[in-house]
């Protein structure tokens, strides 16, 4: 919210500067976001004399005028209709900004040089006229800056309330504010006291069919008005905190509204039928057009208020077409109310609008300032329209609120803030900020809040209040005196952290995409329409298509970080991905939660450097690396086979494998299909893996045994199998590792070789074989015994033969 | 006489250590231990002591000579063995064989740099769901439906009654219902707002903390979280508590640290105002307490939140939030 500096001081006597008031508010909780001065924009504008006219050689329109601006004299190009000599009107030099924020050059206007621009009240943000120049008072010495001239100085606060202090939407709330921080007293504008008989009584009514939804209505009669705009007084106050000035009427209960925080609404009391108000729900009207020309559709619940036949305002949110001040309007009603909040913020949410008025609804208005903020708004109407204020008042008062008396105790507030302040102290502050306080017994503290303060209801927020007074940067540092509590870590957090270490210490680089993804991201991995990952949890309100559904994989997030990267020239990538991803659950309210890890691999093998042929990566590295962050969990042993073709539809099938941990399924390894790389616009090979992380946690052992250190020395044969290509090296060295025996200590495969001299269609496998025996020496004998049974077992099982 | 022969041996052993190359030491062991070297002179001349010194004479100069032969001899191998060592000695300037590294996305970085510091402090750490049911991401803090606090987080919803969690508060509120106090814990993770622009991306990450127990105070929260600005930080920076609104806590505070970067004296980074706003906390609320069971009466607690996306921005000088969800991989190799 803005509020004046200027304005402000009609009300609270403050004799610090505008930075120290700014730093005072922000630090008792009223942040001042911005200082800003309203008039910035004249600060290159000043008081220039026309001299001299003459009519512009080209342009039948336009004068050229010699303009003293007190320094010298300049030549201007104008187009003002009420341009002559000898007037003083406003000059922008070169360097200031307009109202349409365009800046003013020195530059040529039909071929003759115009070295500023003199100004109407519009092109300065000054006033609506855009008639002619702004004629200044010639009493003025030519080159007087516009600010001066006008007594135009006034510096605004943009304040970032916080919603539970409603107190402060106006000026008077901020004052209070300043006044209790400054320990100064508060003047209010006085009016005469409220006449309560009159005619008003005689000439309309008020009813309040809903008085849950309405606790308090008002309503005071003016009339003989005269719709004009407002005096500049009045202008420059709604302009300096934001508000477009419209005609005096509606100027009044705006600046009434930024005074006290009561919106007000005036009607043409000629244009409500049967002169009255009923404040209602709807019976039977669908729709109603407000006062900005849109049709608004209404339901069971909006709150209206209607005259005697139809709605003439959305309550609390804003008026209608059907009733606004016009031009001619001749006899006003002016509305002072309170309405519920959450009725006031539903009407403004399903309409979509959120207006100065519903804004104050929605966190409270107090309902003591209901009638004094009508009754100003109505004298100064009546002096500002040559009006008449009609006797009396209507106010209909059915929800009166409780008066809360709140108990304080001042060793618990010590206590809880960590201060040693006496009872008496924090009275005072309760009091310095109008709380009602009295000493209940040596500790304790009997307190009433103002009706202003709405948010104050328990003991602690009035410990805030003392807190804030007190200020929070005296209160003491300590530290909290806790036992130690030993829970131990949980298991996912550890081995998320270890994932990572493990990963970016294989050289890939960690990313993080966003959790939402496209609904497309389904079609763009090819994924069958039975594929659980297309259950996705979809976002209600996302802020665009590319953002709509919760991710079922990380993949996708992955792929499009590789796309863009590669389009950016860095094609060799290690990525990883540690994160969440989500599936629709049936019936439940909360969605299925599955930690994953994705790592992807693209590019080169390495970097670039003398000591290795540059490689393209391929199926094995990105295994070989799902291998070893296996292998760095303790899961060495977890199995790997071929993944049944089309079990994954994203990956080649015949490069795509499995990995388990005795049952249970951990994930997968393979090389990305082109068609999806091609979705994804990836021109180069992909290869990737997909861990479970959960899964994974559950095949972790918390133990680590250890095995004593041999004593003998280990043996080691090696073995050449020629083997039908289709058969699976991993086949093979699972069968070595099965051996009836526990004297094999270790099985390498070193090499796989195909092409001469081995037939077509068959390849040739190596294994080395290391036995050794815990109990004694193996002799050569044994060895070759075993070895040779072990190879005999390969050859039968493989239908393998030995190399000729 | 003696004294001649030590002059003597002292002079080619200086010499010696002159001598650079096989040539000159080979002139040295000639104009020693040659025929008519010094050394072999000075044996020649022994008959021409008094009787009585040529026994000792002698018997120093053959030491010295076998002693010269050796370092001669050890000097020569030393060089040829140098020769054939040169021969084989390759260009160690040449990079070697690496283990290229990965690296730690800033935000893992920090979630861990700000983890390690309550760990320190006794904290544990708890996690929960990243898409939560209104109640635990609003109601159970304080926040009905229809409340303008709600506006204070433009929020994702799946379904009326569930929402992309806006804040990680309600792992807090979980972790309550699960125990009894004492409770000292941080919930770092994921959160989502409906917000994308310059300095808002929809997605972010918090850390948030809790701490419950019998006669926790404000004073407590000042001091922890004092502590951790000096930890995360310098132990040099100031900071500032400004009163504040959060539903969940009251007194409710925001903190500013002094700006990391112009050290106060203003700067672009903290708008001229020497002060950066890094955290938000408060007294936990009664209504809180009262929503997972605990007696009011007994305890309160202080809890805490803030965003590691700043905390890493103010750390590491990165000046767009967006970069941390681009991932461009020239950003990500800096960490």
């Amino acid at each position: 919210m803005k509020v004046s500096l200027d304005w402000l001081r009609q009300y609270v006597d403050i004799d610090i500067n505008a930075s120290e008031l700014a730093d005072a508010l922000t630090m008792a909780g009223l942040e001042v976001e911005a200082v800003i001065d309203p008039y910035e924009q004249l600060s290159s504008v000043v008081v220039g004399r026309i001299v001299k006219t003459s009519p512009h050689p080209d342009a039948d329109r336009l004068l050229c005028c010699e303009v003293d601006i007190g320094s010298k004299t300049v030549n201007i190009i104008c187009g003002a209709p009420n341009a002559q000599e000898g007037m003083n009107a406003p000059c922008a030099l070169p360097g200031a900004t307009l109202a349409s924020g365009t800046e003013v050059k020195k530059s040529k206007i039909r071929g003759q040089v115009s070295e500023g621009m003199l100004c109407s009240k519009a092109e300065l943000a000054l006033g609506e006229d855009a008639s002619g120049l702004m004629a200044i008072d010639s009493d003025f010495t030519p080159g007087t800056s516009l600010t001066d001239a006008l007594n135009l100085a006034d510096t605004v606060f943009e304040i970032g309330l916080t919603p539970n202090r409603p107190d402060c939407l106006s000026h008077i709330g901020v004052a209070r504010e300043i006044a209790a921080l400054l320990g100064k007293s508060l003047a209010l504008p006085e009016l005469p006291p409220v006449q309560t008989s009159g005619n008003a009584e005689d000439l309309t009514s008020v009813t309040i069919e809903n008085p849950e939804l309405c606790p308090r209505y008002a309503a005071q009669l003016v009339f003989d008005v005269t719709v004009a705009p407002s005096p500049d007084w009045l202008q420059q106050r709604l302009r300096a905190v934001g508000l477009k000035p419209i005609n005096n009427i509606v100027d009044i209960t705006n600046y009434v509204m930024m005074e006290t925080g009561q919106p007000l609404h005036a009607f043409d009391f000629d244009r409500l039928e049967e002169n009255r108000i009923v404040v209602r729900t709807p019976e039977g009207e669908n729709s109603f057009t407000t006062l900005d020309g849109k049709i608004r559709q209404l339901d069971s619940e909006t709150l209206l208020i209607c005259d005697g036949k139809k709605p003439v305002a959305l309550a609390g949110v804003m008026g209608g077409e059907n009733s606004e001040i016009m031009e001619d309007t001749g006899r006003v009603l002016i509305e002072s109310a309170c309405f519920d909040p959450v009725s006031i913020r539903k009407t403004a949410k399903k309409m979509g609008i959120t207006t100065d008025a519903s804004y104050r609804f929605e966190r409270g208005v107090d309902q003591q300032t209901t009638v004094y903020a009508m009754n100003r708004a109505a004298h100064l109407i009546a002096e500002t329209a040559g009006s008449t204020m009609v006797e009396g008042i209507i106010d209909k008062h059915p929800r009166p609120p409780a008066e809360k008396t709140i108990r304080l105790s001042s060793a618990r507030t010590n206590r809880h803030l960590g201060t040693s302040l006496g009872r008496d102290e924090i009275a005072g502050y309760l009091e310095s900020i109008s709380f009602t306080v009295s000493a209940e017994d040596a500790d304790n503290l009997s307190v009433t809040p103002p009706s202003f303060r709405m948010d104050a209801e328990r003991p602690e927020d009035l410990m805030e209040e003392v807190a804030r007074l007190w200020g929070y940067n005296l209160i003491n540092t300590t530290f909290p005196q806790i036992t130690a509590q030993a829970e131990p870590p949980e298991k996912p957090l550890e081995v998320k952290e270890q994932l990572r270490d493990l990963m970016a210490g294989f050289g890939f680089h960690e990313t993080i995409n966003y959790a939402f993804n496209s609904a497309n991201a389904a079609d763009r991995l090819d994924l069958l329409p039975k594929d659980p990952r297309r259950n996705t949890v979809n976002i209600m309100n996302p802020l665009s298509e590319e953002q709509a559904v919760m991710r079922t994989t990380l993949l996708p997030g992955l792929l499009e970080t590789t796309q863009k990267n590669i389009f950016r020239q860095e094609k060799d990538l290690k990525l990883f991905e540690t994160g969440k991803a989500f599936y629709q659950a049936g019936t439940r309210d909360l969605p299925h939660e599955v930690e994953m890890l994705c790592a992807l691999w693209t590019g080169m093998r390495a970097p670039l450097a003398w000591h290795t042929k540059p490689q393209q990566c391929d199926f094995y590295d990105i295994k070989g690396a799902a291998e070893s962050m296996l292998a760095g969990l303790g899961l060495a042993n977890a199995a790997w086979t071929k993944m049944p073709d089309n079990a994954c539809s994203y990956t080649l099938p015949g490069r795509t494998a499995q990995v388990r941990f005795k049952d249970t399924y951990l994930g997968l390894a393979g090389e990305i299909r082109p068609s999806v790389l091609k979705h994804f616009d990836i021109g180069q090979p992909v290869f990737a893996f997909e861990i479970h992380i959960e899964a994974l946690i559950n095949c972790l052992s918390d133990t680590l045994a250890f095995k004593p250190i041999p004593k003998f020395p280990a043996v080691t044969r090696d073995i050449t199998l020629i083997v039908d290509k289709a058969v699976e090296g991993g086949q093979i060295l699972n069968h070595v590792r099965g051996a009836q025996t526990d004297l094999v200590e270790d099985v390498f495969l070193f090499d796989v070789y195909s092409g001469e001299p081995i037939p077509e269609g068959r390849k040739s496998i190596s294994l080395r074989v290391v036995y050794r025996s815990f109990t004694r020496t193996l002799e050569d004998a044994r060895v070759n015994e075993i070895h040779q049974q072990i190879t005999d077992d390969l050859l039968a099982a493989f239908d393998a033969v030995l190399p000729a | 006489m003696n004294e001649e022969i030590e002059q003597i041996r002292q002079q080619a052993l200086s010499e010696l250590e002159q001598a650079g190359d096989a040539d000159s030491i080979r002139a040295l062991s000639v104009k020693y231990l040659g025929r008519k070297g010094r050394v072999t002179g000075f044996l020649r001349n022994i008959s021409e002591l008094p009787a009585d010194q040529r026994p000792a004479a002698g018997k120093r100069a053959n030491e010295i000579k076998r002693e010269l032969e050796s370092a001669f001899n050890a000097a020569l191998n030393r060089l040829s063995g140098q020769k054939e060592e040169e021969k084989q000695a390759i260009d160690v300037s040449l990079p070697g064989r690496q283990a290229p590294l990965g690296t730690m996305h800033p935000i893992t970085r920090v979630t861990r740099l700000i983890s390690r510091v309550f760990e320190r402090m006794g904290f544990g750490i708890a996690e929960g769901p990243e898409v939560e049911s209104d109640y635990y991401n609003f109601e159970a803090l304080n926040i009905p439906k229809n409340h303008p606090a709600r506006d204070m987080q433009d929020t994702f919803y799946v379904s009326d009654n569930v929402v992309l969690r806006t804040h990680t508060s309600p792992i807090q509120v979980r972790y309550m219902e699960s125990r009894q106090p004492p409770v000292r814990v941080i919930a770092p993770g994921k959160v989502f707002r409906c917000d994308s622009d310059l300095t808002h991306t929809p997605m972010f990450h918090q850390v948030e903390g809790l701490v419950v127990d019998e006669k926790v105070s404000f004073g407590d929260l000042k001091g922890t979280l004092t502590a951790f600005v000096h930890q995360v930080f310098d132990r040099h920076t100031s900071l500032r508590f400004r009163p504040s609104f959060f539903p969940f806590t009251e007194p409710s505070a925001e903190v500013d640290i002094q700006c990391v970067i112009c050290r106060g004296s203003g700067c672009k980074v903290c708008s001229d105002t020497g002060w950066l706003e890094v955290l938000g906390c408060g007294m936990v609320h009664p209504a809180v307490f009262e929503n997972v069971g605990y007696d009011t009466n007994r305890y309160s607690g202080f809890a805490f939140g803030m965003g590691v996306e700043r905390i890493a921005m103010l750390k590491y000088g990165i000046n767009d939030i967006r970069m941390f969800f681009e991932n461009d991989i020239r950003f990500l190799r800096q960490f």
